[in-house]
């Protein structure tokens, strides 16, 4: 029997739609704006959330809904300028202002009923051209970073050799490795196995003639440092983009030294430049007096002249000697570890040479007596000032730690005394603090919030109109048969939206490019059948023989002519950059799923209607 | 509803030798366009500063002009953007300076010059390296395109007719660019990406015309290889139209529809279909006929499956 298909081909069609139509579905329900409070590395707990929403009604803020979702609270509200309202509320909040650790930031959260939600079906991701908002490309330069390497090791070299007592003439870096200068043949033997003992990552070479010593990097040591050089910098400026209160950031490493950043909803893009390019320190200080004559101070009680009075990040007060034993800039590195005595986490820090000389005598003299750890960051803010734009310069001193000193120590060092997660925060802060090499920005492409809204209403129109003017054109020429494709067409769409959903795909405006002209050339594999059980039909075939014939003679086509296009879409993915890929991802997927629901799809609506009957004519 | 009823029998091969001439013509054209006045290639390819703002009222672009000028931007390209109320800065990229910083001086700029509020619509800032890193990667991205589907149609199809196929995509790149140069219209990134999927539609295009031409050389016995070619063209025509009809009207709905930012990605498909339909018709079939194609040529192609059971 032709043209008739069995069960579980009608079973197979039916389930992929209604899958995909319960996939596309949470696109419908559009989106609530709303406020995300979140705490960094902490739950929020539901008595805060309790708190937030009895605080938000007594301030008159009306809310739609009150969430905790991934530790986050998220409140729904009904209006743009409630959304504003609401946020500036919770910031005034008392318990909020008094910790920087939480962030509130405007969000746009996927209305998605609960039902669709527990099947994880979310809508998809609109690009930053839709919904508005910042990219930015920074580099990061790696040659400053590895000269910054080359000239902590030179002066490490210096202060070694003279610990040792070898006399040198001098040391450099030149071309890429450092040269050590000596006096006679004796001392540099001596200099460079004792220097060789000390600095084992360099690679050492001698030239006798010269009495020089050189000392190169190894390429793995380079590679490293390059390493985490970016990482370091993706770290930090997680941090200051947290500083932002912007959600669903994305900061990502791209390539060997290039770091993505992406803002959506961010406008601002001056101040978003300027935070990113602060540049944040950390004090290592050691206490003034007792606990109580902190507390004493902080209720207005005298701060000796020597100190000054700082807060901790839960808002302790503390009181710090004003002499600084150690900055930020002479940390080399630090790292969370477990005590190897305690075997509680700890912090290890390493310092230069010249920090650790003066961490040394410090804390051989101020054993058992309390030192902080002070952050601070250096921001640049540009504001209107009497309608002239001024550069405002902040300065934020915070206390991250403060540990009782149980030894001395230089160089290297722990600080104990921590939960776990507060080691790794510390470590990170400790490493992020500053950027570790300077970043340039490359690349910028920033949208606007007028310009999103109407691209993605144009970019919406073309497809529906697109669409309307592809049914009736396709309804007008082949009647039945276009009736058919024009259901197949729908299903496509559909499957579309679906898959982007599923993959959570980023749609952008050449997504909607690449959805359009989908929507034009899915009907190709349509009409090269139509055309073909036409011919058949032509040449006197029976409206049965010349369905099967049509649909079995066209495949072959219909196979090179969207593998070639698809080899086209494939390589737009791989080499494309952004803009680029979503076409890419949105022409790709249209064609595979055009493929199903033009052959098959057609297939199983034409057999449904004309299979196994006794046909004189066909619409077509 | 039929327009083309399937029994055109229109002698088009007949006329190759002015479809030859027309076809070289445009070619020579593009070419020496390319040659002489280049691609007014965008920021994403150049490296420079792009900022898009929108006015309440319709603005007159010499005042705008002018206080860039005094600003030291006497090199800002300053223009309409879709309508008069929206205006367009373009700056090339400037040695030493911060770059970054350039754009939002412009656009404060532009904010106090004007008494009603001005309105960032969009910011673009490419620099100079990024730039020229998208110029080598959009080459390679069609170098290595026009490859994969050489060795695609070279596989699927015997040598004469991968040589038309190739022969119809690079005639149709070589004039949608060709138009890009003679019209000055901004080549950016978009219009690369349309580029590439031209190449997708056109071959598709082709693909469709040698598929019925090797599959009614070796059904019907009888006929001149130049009268196949007709038959095999005239039995696709149909097809041909309908889907370049389909594409170009949802092409034309992103066209007049889909904003400014789209504008040069639609037009250069547009052009693409045009010139796509018109290879697939005479440039491919045309070389196989200078190429004295005969039913032999497609004889010695292994054989297909003789049966596609039930497909599909």
């Amino acid at each position: 029997m032709i043209n008739q298909y069995p069960l579980w081909k009608y079973l197979l069609l039916v389930a992929v739609l209604v899958a995909s139509g319960i996939f596309a579905m949470p696109n419908l329900y559009g989106e609530d704006p709303s406020v995300l409070v979140s705490l960094r590395n902490q739950q929020i707990t539901e008595e805060t959330q309790i708190k937030v929403d009895e605080l938000l009604k007594s301030a008159n803020v009306q809310t739609k809904l009150s969430e905790l979702k991934d530790g986050k609270l998220l409140i729904r509200l009904s209006s743009v300028d409630s959304q504003v309202l609401a946020k500036d509320t919770i910031k005034s909040f008392d318990f909020i202002k008094r910790n920087s650790d939480y962030t509130v930031a405007l969000n746009l959260a996927p209305a998605t009923p609960k039902w669709l939600q527990s099947l994880n079906a979310l809508p998809m991701f609109l690009g930053l051209d839709l919904r508005g908002g910042v990219h930015f490309l920074l580099e990061v330069d790696m040659v400053s970073a590895i000269e910054r390497m080359e000239n902590d090791l030179a002066s490490e070299m210096r202060s070694f050799l003279r610990e040792e007592k070898i006399r040198y003439r001098g040391i450099k870096r030149a071309d890429g490795a450092i040269s050590i200068q000596f006096r006679d043949a004796d001392s540099m033997e001596q200099g460079r196995l004792k220097l060789k003992s000390q600095f084992r990552t360099l690679e050492y070479s001698v030239r006798e003639s010269e009495l020089k010593v050189i000392a190169k990097v190894s390429e793995n040591a380079l590679r490293d440092e390059r390493r985490s050089a970016i990482q370091q910098n993706v770290t930090t400026l997680r941090n200051r983009v947290n500083e932002l209160g912007v959600a669903e950031p994305v900061i990502q490493q791209q390539g060997e030294n290039r770091i993505v950043v992406q803002l959506p909803g961010v406008q601002d893009t001056t101040r978003a430049k300027d935070i990113l390019g602060a540049t944040a320190t950390l004090e290592f200080r050691l206490a003034e007096g007792t606990r109580a004559d902190w507390y004493n101070a902080d209720r207005g009680g005298s701060v000796p002249l020597n100190a000054k009075l700082y807060r901790e990040r839960n808002g302790d007060p503390v009181l710090l000697k004003r002499r600084v034993i150690v900055t930020g800039d002479q940390i080399n590195s630090a790292s969370s570890t477990i005590d190897s005595q305690s075997g509680s986490p700890a912090v290890s820090v390493r310092l230069d040479s010249k920090g650790a000389k003066k961490m040394g005598e410090v804390t051989r003299n101020n054993i058992k007596k309390p030192m902080a750890v002070v952050f601070i960051e250096n921001k640049v803010k540009t504001e209107l000032i009497d309608g002239v734009e001024t550069k405002v310069r902040t300065r934020k001193e915070e206390v991250i730690n403060v540990a009782t000193i149980q030894d001395a120590f230089s160089k290297q060092f722990q600080i104990t005394g921590l939960e776990s997660f507060e080691a790794r925060d510390l470590a990170l802060l400790l490493r992020a603090g500053a950027l570790k090499a300077p970043v340039e920005i490359v690349e910028e492409r920033t949208v606007g919030p007028s310009l999103g809204k109407d691209n993605i209403e144009q970019g919406f129109n073309s497809v529906m109109i697109g669409f309307a003017l592809v049914l009736v054109f396709m309804a007008i020429y082949y009647r039945g048969f276009g009736l058919v494709a024009n259901v197949a067409l729908t299903a496509n769409l559909v499957l579309i939206t679906a898959i982007l959903s599923l993959m959570q795909a980023t749609l952008t405006l050449p997504g909607i490019a690449g959805i359009v002209l989908t929507v034009g050339m899915a009907v190709d594999a349509n009409v090269l059948i139509f055309e073909r059980i036409r011919e058949e039909l032509r040449i006197g075939n029976s409206p049965q023989a010349s369905i099967h014939a049509g649909y079995e003679k066209a495949f072959s086509t219909i196979a090179d002519a969207n593998v070639t296009t698809l080899i086209a879409a494939i390589v737009l993915f791989s080499l494309g950059t952004g803009p680029i890929k979503g076409f890419a991802i949105t022409l790709s997927i249209g064609i595979i799923t055009s493929m199903f629901t033009a052959i098959m799809g057609t297939r199983a609506l034409v057999n449904l209607i004309y299979g196994g009957r006794n046909l004189k004519k066909l619409s077509i | 509803m039929q327009i083309l009823t399937g029994k055109t029998k229109i002698d088009f091969l007949g006329k190759r030798n002015i479809a030859l001439t027309f076809s070289l013509i445009l070619i020579i054209a593009s070419i020496a366009s390319l040659y002489t006045k280049g691609l007014n290639l965008g920021i994403d390819f150049t490296g420079g500063y792009l900022i898009e703002v929108g006015y309440s009222q319709p603005v007159e672009l010499e005042p705008v002009r002018k206080v860039l000028e005094q600003s030291n931007y006497s090199d800002a390209i300053v223009q309409h953007f879709g309508t008069s109320k929206d205006i367009l800065v373009r700056i090339a990229p400037r040695e030493g300076v911060n770059s970054a910083s350039i754009s939002d001086e412009v656009l404060s700029i532009l904010k106090h010059s004007s008494e009603e509020g001005v309105e960032m619509r969009r910011i673009e800032f490419v620099g100079p390296q990024v730039g020229e890193e998208l110029r080598e990667q959009g080459g390679l991205a069609m170098l290595i395109a026009l490859f994969g589907i050489m060795i695609y149609v070279g596989l699927r199809f015997q040598l004469k007719s991968a040589f038309g196929a190739i022969l119809a995509l690079v005639h149709d790149v070589v004039i949608t660019v060709g138009v890009f140069s003679v019209t000055q219209m901004a080549f950016d990134l978009s219009v690369l990406a349309a580029i590439l999927a031209v190449i997708g539609y056109s071959l598709n295009d082709t693909v469709v015309v040698l598929d019925r031409i090797r599959e009614t050389f070796r059904t019907q016995r009888k006929g001149t290889p130049l009268e196949i070619l007709n038959l095999s063209i005239n039995n696709t025509l149909s097809r041909t139209i309908m889907t370049s009809v389909t594409t170009l009207l949802v092409l034309s709905a992103l066209f007049f529809l889909g904003g400014e930012v789209i504008h040069g990605f639609a037009f250069a498909l547009i052009i693409g279909v045009f010139i796509g339909t018109y290879s697939s018709i005479y440039v491919a079939s045309n070389s196989l006929v200078l190429m004295n194609v005969t039913k032999e040529d497609f004889l010695e192609v292994v054989k297909e499956a003789e049966e596609i059971d039930d497909l599909p």
